[in-house]
């Protein structure tokens, strides 16, 4: 006799037992440490701060290691920890003027004020398989040298006191900063809140957007006007005491990417920017992030809008890879009775072109 | 004619007053006044360039002029100015008591559906809501067009040029709108699908009764189609009058050079 | 490092107000997709985080809730839904559609019909009726706040000049209040009729699109159709296998890789509580011809 199916709380227990068992791995091989994570696979940990919209190195970690490894399972538990959160205020806009810079290079200029710094980069590295990483390899200690005192100024801003770039749109501090986790989404968005909605995408979606314009689908004749990663003083004004209380200082990377733009009939030719932040070292996705931000300009600054890069509706609905993954992977749960649905209407459809074919037929016989 | 229509065709249709736009420094169009009756067809001819079409967008609406105004007649007689209209208004003008035809079929019609429900989407627009009259009428329509009823379930996409242009008039005409705006409305056709369009367009719109402002470049579709004529050029209308009186004995030197030019002698 | 605290039933206080003044304004404009400030939820988006953000928000501790998806309470995903309130609010939980006070579903609506003061919250997945006909969403809600619904008689005419009906069999548009045209969710359109003048509050969670809509209590829902083709229900002409029913929705059992099959009722509850009542069916697994059932 048939019975409907039962036990799924069991079988559902049961599997979570296995995931428990097969994230742990061999068990004669030590447990890797949130430490391990946070300092040896530190970029990782910096792509699920940035698009897990929270800096917390440990809990990145340990996301990292509950989704053994599964980026986006990491940045959606991220993610759903961020939202039980309340939001208390919003910083003072950090002044990446004044960061401390570890790695700083522009493409635009041979030599800026402040300096090239290479920095930490895989640029210029040969890419072959080093066996020697394998295991229990010391590398050198760095070169050293005192931290520089100076603001290192940003390029764009040399450029900007000629007037040959656009003005950077100040911050209004009396205005409320935007928030998509708080605030529902509607279009046209501004750009903070296109900013924000590029900063929480996923790095592969931007990167391949950020492409198809250098290949024509949207073109906009991006240099790197500047590459800097350091960190950076974050301050809360604090209402009671009248003043900005520093918080502490964060890692972050931010790009600027100085674009072409032809001018209008009112307005002189001049550079223009796309703008790409993120926490961490996170120069792909930076870099992405500006392409896409100056992408999504062309309607503002009257050029034509056809490519997908410059399309924020498609953009902005189909950035984000935990909605993303979701709704692909929701596929795996039952749709039984849908299908049930397409199933009947499919047997009707075939029967009746079956009864449609007969009818030709015998009709064709008769004649 | 009843004495109430004759009244009725006594008041201009449509009435543009100054109608001006600028692009930046570019004047597209200027100081550009006229009233439309009822059942009038109006040519607008002039090179590419001279501003027809942006006049065109401004009659319909389309496009929100630098200067003037556009009022039109609303069928219960009262003229409103259309940049007082809603948008939801404005809207079921355009899908009732108007027509659009495009030089691009494909901007006009919805060209992965079929022929049928390219005519019935106006009707259901408004709400009919009877699928077998909403074909009958569709069927009507396919034939007045002269397309052969047989395709009234294949897609546009699989039509001929010809067939796709007379396919977007019948979705125009289906609500019996009382004004038309086409916009080159032969351009891009063979010279036979051309002669054979044009024909159908005139006897529709006697039949009908229809106004309409035509876009052209052709001046034999303005001879064909047109009982006035204005003659643009660089945004401003330099020249206007009764079709045949223009084409055959223009004023302006302008307007000698063009209908030298183009029209064979 | 910060452990977590969660508050009753998961989602903090704040974002339940906002939910709820969604919820609010969806009441006000039956029908009417309101966007909200939806949540990243412990759960993936397309398992049910809209639903679950609003019943969140709408429980309070003597609510008794039931969860059900593909109409059984005891499918994974249910379990897993109901396992996260008992835990995060620890509210009475039950399989009887008349017992509970408040009803999550995917996919159906429960055959036993409901009754006033019940809540039954959908899972939608796509809320916009409209966005296979129209991928822009700026379009769409033009198109709604103008009640510009003739591209959706298209899509039936084109139906019915194909296949000589409306050939949609789930996710069915209907028109609410005679003014909002509303998809359903993915529910076969033979729980279209349960949805007018029904006595519950019907609302309708969508999590990753962000918006929340409703059907307030003894409001008019209409199926789309033409005068001349009128909407049909439609069900596997067979009673169930189990209990015998012969008008509710059933789920197709195959029993063999030979072609065996037979039909159960899809509402799991119902069934049992026939089964109880002494209602017995045949467990026939001989093939039925199928028809329209209306």
């Amino acid at each position: 006799m048939y019975v409907a199916v039962k036990g799924g709380e069991r079988a559902i227990e049961n599997a979570h037992r296995l995931l428990a068992h097969e994230r742990r791995g061999d068990r004669d091989v030590p447990e890797v440490t949130l430490a391990q994570i946070s300092g040896q696979l530190a970029l990782g940990v910096d792509r699920v701060m940035t698009e897990g919209s929270l800096y917390d190195r440990e809990l990145a970690a340990l996301a990292i290691k509950q989704a053994r490894g599964d980026m986006i399972e990491a940045i959606f538990l991220v993610r759903a920890f961020r939202a039980t959160l309340p939001r208390l205020g919003a910083t003072e806009p950090v002044n990446t003027g004044e960061m401390q810079v570890r790695r700083r290079i522009s493409s635009t200029f041979k030599d800026v004020p402040g300096g090239q710094i290479l920095g930490p980069t895989f640029d210029y590295t040969h890419r072959l398989l080093d066996p020697q990483l394998a295991e229990g390899f010391v590398p050198e200690q760095p070169e050293t040298a005192e931290a520089s005192q100076a603001a290192t100024p940003r390029v764009t801003d040399i450029l900007g006191r000629d007037g040959l770039i656009e003005s950077s749109p100040q911050a209004d501090s009396d205005a409320p900063v935007g928030d998509l986790t708080r605030e529902p989404l509607s279009f046209p968005a501004d750009r903070d809140l296109r900013l924000q909605n590029l900063a929480r995408g996923d790095e592969g979606f931007l990167l391949a957007l950020g492409y198809s314009t250098q290949r024509g689908y949207g073109r906009n004749h991006p240099f790197a006007g500047e590459i800097r990663f350091g960190e950076v003083e974050v301050e809360l004004f604090a209402e009671d005491v009248g003043f900005a209380v520093p918080l502490g200082s964060i890692e972050l990377t931010e790009c600027q990417m100085v674009n072409q733009f032809k001018g209008s009939t009112t307005e002189a030719p001049c550079f223009t920017r796309g703008y790409g932040l993120a926490f961490g070292q996170s120069e792909r996705k930076t870099m992405s992030m500006a392409l896409v931000d100056r992408a999504l300009r062309a309607g503002e600054l009257g050029e034509e809008v056809g490519a997908p890069a410059q399309d924020e509706e498609f953009v902005m609905s189909h950035s984000d890879n935990v909605q993303s993954t979701g709704f692909v992977e929701h596929l795996k749960l039952p749709h039984y009775v849908d299908f049930q649905s397409e199933l009947g209407l499919l047997r009707k459809l075939r029967q009746e072109f079956a009864e449609a074919n007969q009818a030709v037929e015998l009709q064709e016989a008769a004649e | 004619m009843s004495e109430l229509s004759s009244l009725d065709n006594a008041q201009p249709l449509l009435v543009a007053e100054g109608l001006a736009k600028n692009y930046g420094r570019l004047a597209a169009c200027r100081d550009v006044s006229f009233a439309l009756y009822p059942g009038e067809v109006l040519a607008i001819v002039g090179e590419s360039g001279s501003g027809k079409s942006t006049l065109l967008q401004l009659l319909s609406a389309q496009l929100a002029p630098s200067a003037g105004h556009v009022a039109y007649r609303m069928r219960d007689g009262v003229l409103r100015d259309l940049a007082e209209l809603g948008e939801a208004e404005r809207r079921f003008l355009f899908r009732t008591d108007w027509g659009f035809v495009h030089q691009d079929p494909a901007q006009g019609l919805r060209m992965g559906v079929s022929a049928g429900a390219n005519v019935g989407e106006r009707l259901m627009a408004v709400g009919w809501n009877h699928y077998g009259r909403i074909r009958d009428i569709a069927s009507t329509w396919l034939e007045r067009v002269e397309i052969d009823v047989g395709r009234i379930d294949d897609a546009p996409k699989t039509y001929s040029g010809g067939m796709r242009q007379r396919l977007q008039i019948a979705r125009n005409l289906v609500t019996e709108p009382r004004l038309v705006f086409m916009d080159e409305p032969t351009g891009g056709l063979d010279v036979s699908v051309q002669a054979r369009l044009l024909d159908l367009m005139r006897n529709l719109v006697s039949e009908l009764g229809l106004a309409a402002i035509v876009v052209t470049h052709d001046l034999a579709v303005a001879r064909l189609l047109s009982h006035r004529v204005m003659v643009m050029k660089g945004g401003r209308v330099i020249e206007t009058g009764l079709t045949d009186q223009v084409l055959d004995d223009p004023r302006e030197p302008y307007t000698q050079l063009l209908v030298s030019s183009i029209l064979p002698p | 490092m910060n452990a977590p605290t969660y508050n009753f039933a998961y989602l903090d206080e704040q974002t339940k107000r906002m939910i709820r003044r969604a919820i609010l304004k969806a009441i006000a404009i039956p029908g009417y997709q309101v966007p909200f400030a939806s949540r990243e939820m412990p759960m993936p988006y397309g398992w049910g985080t809209g639903g679950v953000q609003v019943t969140a928000a709408i429980l309070g501790p003597d609510d008794v809730l039931k969860v059900i998806d593909q109409g059984s309470d005891d499918t994974t995903n249910a379990i897993s839904i109901r396992k996260f309130f008992g835990k995060t609010a620890g509210v009475a939980t039950t399989t009887s559609t008349t017992d509970a006070t408040v009803i999550q579903t995917r996919h159906r609506i429960p055959e036993a019909s409901l009754h006033a003061g019940q809540v039954l919250v959908y899972q939608v997945p796509i809320p916009e009726p409209l966005r296979f006909l129209e991928p822009r969403e700026t379009e769409t809600r033009r198109m709604h706040a103008l009640a510009e619904y003739g591209l959706m008689h298209v899509k039936l005419y084109e139906d019915i000049a194909r296949f000589g009906h409306i050939a949609t069999a789930y996710a069915y548009p209907v028109k609410v209040n005679a003014r909002y045209v509303m998809d359903p969710s993915p529910t076969p359109k033979f729980d279209n009729p349960k949805m007018d003048n029904c006595a519950a509050l019907q609302l309708f969670g969508a999590g990753r699109e962000k918006r929340i809509y409703a059907i307030p209590p003894y409001t008019t829902v209409v199926s789309l159709d033409f005068e001349d083709h009128p909407f049909t229900r439609y069900r596997f002409n067979a009673p169930c296998a189990l209990c015998g029913a012969d008008d509710s929705y059933l789920d197709e059992i195959v029993t063999d890789d030979k072609g065996g099959r037979m039909f159960v009722c899809s509402d799991t509850d119902f069934c049992e509580q026939r089964q109880a009542a002494g209602h017995h069916g045949t467990e026939s697994a001989a093939p039925h011809k199928e028809k329209a059932h209306v």
